[in-house]
């Protein structure tokens, strides 16, 4: 029986993800074709007037430019089945490979960034919670609005001033420092370029997390049961512990893995202040410099990327909540 | 504290906050609009002056007065933003009514949503952007077709409680058409909502379009936009000239934050079940 609604239920989200990919896809390939940016223009750059028109010709040739957009969408979708993303523009690379090369450092900057404003946005929330309407809890929530209106890369550009240009403690840009060998750059280097953009993303992503688990567990502390805990003489953190965490840590972990697009925004915002060589960035040129095939699959990936936020989200409520979990899955 | 020296409740501090968010953003976005072209001009002799009581935001390396640009970029992004949140706003209304019609366009309206948040709002303004050509079109058409999907939400919701009340079975029993019943149960009802969420889209439209800018796709760099400020001050960040990014950055979130207090003041203001709750 159990394994049967699984059943049921993984292949509705199988069958959601590939009819929204279709959607995407879709959407998006209208939209791009329509563009007024020339592609053939933008690929050649500066050198347009050294290059014949003939020669221009033969490059939109080669792209399948001069056929109709029917079948220009048709012959993109069948290569895409196959795995095949098409070749990226500006890299001269397959798309398929820059997006995972550049993906994985960008999922390192976004892990560790959301890891840390889940962890801190909780705490906060949990503190705001217990000591509702004092001026601690004045303070973090004052903190966590102000933060909600600031422009992401407005904060990345401040810690970039501070940190590394007036006290020097890291560098300006790139994740590695220039004119050293990819193979020689020790993992210290590494760290060092990385840690300003993950401060500026998971400085932005506590908001959100801070504000939820606070009303969350002030909503708890309203509730009977604790009343009645208070009634028996427990109080402080040891209530919070024992009725508060349980209640509010899923609701919270849910809504944080359904922040993946908001987490990915802010990770373009940051990797574009402190030029970090991730998706973000990626997207940012292929747009710029009229990358089609670049910027059709970057848009697809962070689709999926969404989509497996929203799914983990789910599933942990189905999963662990044992009062889903008993009734229908 | 305060509260019981000034003998306040909390609807009147309320509508005290209402009024000074509204006076505040008309002092920033008249200032903007009064500023003429002369003060924006290019000044060799001022050439990156740092904040002084004549140019109390510094000058950039034009020598232009950096407080001018600042207030005109902000009076640009209301405008940005107005167009953009009204835009939504409407979309939203039309959408929720289209949904109210029978399960099947409900259906179709909550699929589209579901498809609009299903990829990162930045990446889709990117590639609507890219869709016009950027520049002022690009983001206008950019920023209206992305802040509907969480405001329609809200309003289909609204809007299905409204449809499950008894009035509006009345109504259809005796015969009257959908339009008519749209026209005089749902949108009066959904009118407050879709007043308030126009005032929290705002905040939302802003900041994209100043992010979307920074990254190059939005207002063309000529305009003394926000976006376009904090991008070109990039190049200069390393030589410590600190003031061209601190001082815009910091108004745009001084407008920001305002809008954000004065839609949250009017939900207050408004919902008479949580207004007497302390913020």
């Amino acid at each position: 029986m159990r394994i049967k609604q699984m059943g049921v239920y993984l292949f509705k989200n199988v069958f959601k993800i590939i009819l929204l990919l279709l959607a995407v896809s879709t959407l998006s390939f209208i939209l791009v074709s329509n563009s007024p940016i020339d592609p053939v223009r933008s690929y050649i750059g500066a050198d347009m007037t050294s290059v014949s028109p003939e020669q221009r010709e033969n490059i939109a040739e080669y792209w399948g430019l001069n056929e109709p957009v029917l079948q220009q969408f048709f012959n993109w979708g069948t290569h895409l089945l196959q795995g095949d993303m098409g070749t990226s523009l500006i890299y001269r690379a397959p798309v398929a490979e820059v997006i995972a090369e550049r993906f994985v450092a960008s999922l390192a900057l976004m892990s560790v960034a959301w890891m840390l404003s889940g962890l801190f946005g909780f705490i906060l929330g949990i503190v705001a919670g217990m000591k509702e309407g004092t001026w601690l809890d004045r303070i973090i929530k004052g903190y966590c609005f102000t933060l909600a209106s600031t422009p992401a890369f407005w904060l990345g550009l401040l810690l970039l001033m501070l940190f590394a240009v007036q006290l020097g403690w890291f560098p300006v840009g790139l994740s590695t420092p220039a004119g050293i060998l990819a193979d020689d750059v020790t993992f210290i280097e590494r760290l060092r370029h990385f840690i300003l953009p993950a401060l500026t993303l998971s400085v932005v992503g506590v908001a959100n997390v801070a504000l939820h688990t606070r009303q969350k567990l002030i909503d708890v502390l309203n509730s009977d049961y604790v009343r009645f805990a208070r009634a028996k003489g427990e109080s402080g953190s040891k209530l919070v512990w024992r009725h508060g965490l349980r209640n509010i840590s899923l609701p919270a972990i849910s809504l944080h893995f359904s922040s993946f697009g908001e987490l990915f925004g802010g990770a373009v915002l940051a990797e574009q202040v402190f030029s970090y060589p991730g998706l973000g960035q990626a997207v940012v040129e292929a747009g710029l410099g009229g990358d089609v095939p670049l910027l059709l699959g970057i848009v697809l990936c962070s689709t999926l990327f969404v989509f497996a936020g929203n799914f983990i989200a789910d599933l942990l409520y189905k999963v662990v909540d044992p009062r889903i979990r008993k009734g229908e899955l | 504290m305060w509260r019981q020296r000034f003998n306040l409740s909390l609807r009147q501090r309320t509508f005290y906050i209402i009024v000074f968010s509204i006076v505040m953003l008309m002092l920033m976005i008249f200032s903007g609009l009064f500023i003429s072209e002369g003060q924006l001009k290019i000044n060799p002799g001022e050439m990156n002056g740092e904040p002084s009581l004549a140019h109390l935001f510094g000058t950039d390396w034009l020598g232009r007065d950096m407080l001018a640009r600042t207030l005109k970029g902000l009076t640009l992004s209301f405008g940005v933003g107005i167009v953009a949140a009204l835009a939504s706003s409407v979309i939203a209304l039309l959408l929720t009514l289209f949904a109210s019609w029978n399960k099947t366009t409900d259906r179709m309206v909550t699929w589209l949503v579901d498809l609009f948040l299903s990829v990162p709002h930045l990446v889709l303004l990117l590639l609507i952007s890219f869709t016009f050509g950027g520049g002022f079109k690009g983001v206008i058409i950019g920023l209206s077709l992305t802040h509907w999907p969480s405001l329609t939400r809200l309003l289909r919701s609204e809007m299905l409680q409204i449809k499950t009340a008894k009035y509006v079975g009345v109504s259809q029993q005796l015969g009257k058409s959908r339009w008519w019943v749209g026209k005089h149960h749902i949108v009066p009802h959904l009118l407050p909502q879709l007043f308030i969420g126009f005032t929290l889209l705002f905040p939302h439209a802003i900041l994209h379009e100043a992010s979307i800018t920074f990254l190059g796709f939005g207002l063309p760099s000529e305009q003394p936009a926000i976006g376009v400020i904090l991008s070109e001050s990039m190049r200069y960040l390393s030589t410590g000239k600190w003031w061209l990014a601190v001082f815009p950055g910091l108004s745009l979130l001084i407008m920001v934050g305002l809008f954000d207090l004065l839609g949250q003041s009017l939900c207050k203001w408004v919902d008479p079940f949580h207004g007497q709750k302390g913020m």
